[in-house]
């Protein structure tokens, strides 16, 4: 794990607002399919939020994640694009021991600078991670992912309002007719008009390096510290939807350098409200 | 590696609209079927597309994603989508991905149809 000397997980009590999403996405009388059995992806889809809720972590800085709303690519600016980050892991690995490997590993297969403090309960539908990105400068973007679906060979992350990109990850494993093979496939826009100027020099470089960089990482935790790594992006979309340019009220980069240059002062006056 | 459990019949309703009948498995792996019926529903007259989802047994989001695949290419062409017949699980999943903003879901064929219509 050379590249990825990542972060240590950083959790929180989340566990009793778990027990009631879960409760939330138990099975209710009319989510039958035809024939009256209930869905097979029950459970594997988070409930439904219309705001993100999260409380702080130790580790990170927490901001720009509660109360945003969750945005897709529809919800988007940019261009829109999907990029396939791939490698064979051999076939000794199965697709649920991959994914499995990589949930309970998802923060420290991160490049380092990064990090991911997620719920105690690890990679769950309707869990909130808060993240702190690397962007230089010193600067840290924190910004956060949602739990969209989680199953045995797959999970899939959404963005909120603020990232850098409107979206999903998801990350899956299959078994290919000679081996097992893992990816991360991103279907995303640029949040805003400033996202889309970042992602075009050299954004896109740098998200292309960090998934890179993590699938070799996961292939050193599953012993195949040799695996390549082959990358594919297509532009799904060459227009940009306009009608979300006000997107840029939200931009957790702008909020992040923000908040690193006002912290002296909000620590100052949170040290003043505590001793008044 | 199966192949992918999903049929997805088209039927033609005048010349301007077209219904693909949704029955079984959406995920990633049935891009190629759903793009196929795309191509036989969406003639150079159609202007209106609806997915009925009656049939509709299993999702993951690689059949979101392809949902939003699909509208792209919908928009392209200025195509109107909606959809319906999604249980309360699945009009929720439309809902959380927030898909539902630009694929307008209805409670029946009918409500469609006027839908797309208008």
């Amino acid at each position: 794990m050379s590249e990825a000397a990542g972060p240590e997980r950083v959790t929180s009590a989340e566990q009793i607002e778990v027990s009631v999403r879960e409760a939330q996405s138990a099975v209710v009388p009319g989510d039958a399919v035809p024939g009256g059995a209930v869905p097979r992806d029950t459970g594997r889809w988070a409930a439904k939020v219309d705001r993100l809720a999260v409380e702080q972590r130790d580790g990170v800085r927490g901001t720009n994640v509660a109360g945003r709303r969750l945005t897709g690519p529809v919800q988007g600016f940019g261009k829109m694009w999907q990029k396939t980050y791939r490698m064979t892991v051999g076939d000794t690995v199965t697709p649920q021991d991959a994914i499995s490997t990589w949930k309970a590993n998802f923060p420290e297969l991160w490049p380092k600078g990064n990090r991911f403090a997620g719920a105690l309960t690890g990679i769950s539908p309707g869990d909130v991670a808060l993240l702190d990105l690397a962007i230089g400068g010193g600067v840290k973007l924190s910004t956060g992912v949602f739990v969209l679906y989680a199953d045995d060979e797959s999970f899939t992350l959404m963005t909120p309002q603020g990232h850098m990109f409107a979206g999903w990850i998801t990350f899956s494993a299959e078994r290919t007719s000679a081996a097992t093979a893992v990816q991360a496939q991103v279907l995303m826009r640029a949040n805003d008009p400033l996202y889309e100027v970042a992602m075009t020099f050299g954004g896109h470089g740098k998200e292309d390096k960090f998934w890179a960089q993590t699938l070799t990482a996961l292939g050193d935790k599953l012993g195949v510290p040799v695996a390549e790594v082959q990358t594919r992006t297509v532009c799904v979309d060459s227009k940009r939807q306009w009608r979300n340019a006000r997107n840029i009220w939200h931009n957790s980069m702008v909020r992040s350098v923000l908040q690193t240059v006002a912290a002296p002062f909000t620590a100052r006056r949170r040290r003043a409200q505590r001793a008044g | 590696m199966d192949g992918p459990l999903v049929t997805m019949d088209v039927r033609h309703i005048g010349d301007a609209v077209a219904v693909v009948d949704i029955k079984g498995e959406v995920t990633s792996a049935c891009e190629p079927i759903l793009m196929s019926a795309y191509e036989e529903a969406g003639g150079p007259g159609t202007s209106r597309l609806v997915l009925n989802f009656t049939g509709l047994e299993y999702m993951n989001s690689g059949g979101i994603g392809m949902l939003v695949t699909l509208l792209v290419r919908a928009n392209r062409q200025r195509q109107k989508l909606a959809a319906y017949g999604l249980s309360d699980h699945y009009r929720e999943i439309f809902e959380l991905t927030r898909l539902d903003e630009a694929i307008t879901i209805h409670d029946s064929e009918a409500s469609a149809l006027v839908g797309v219509a208008t």
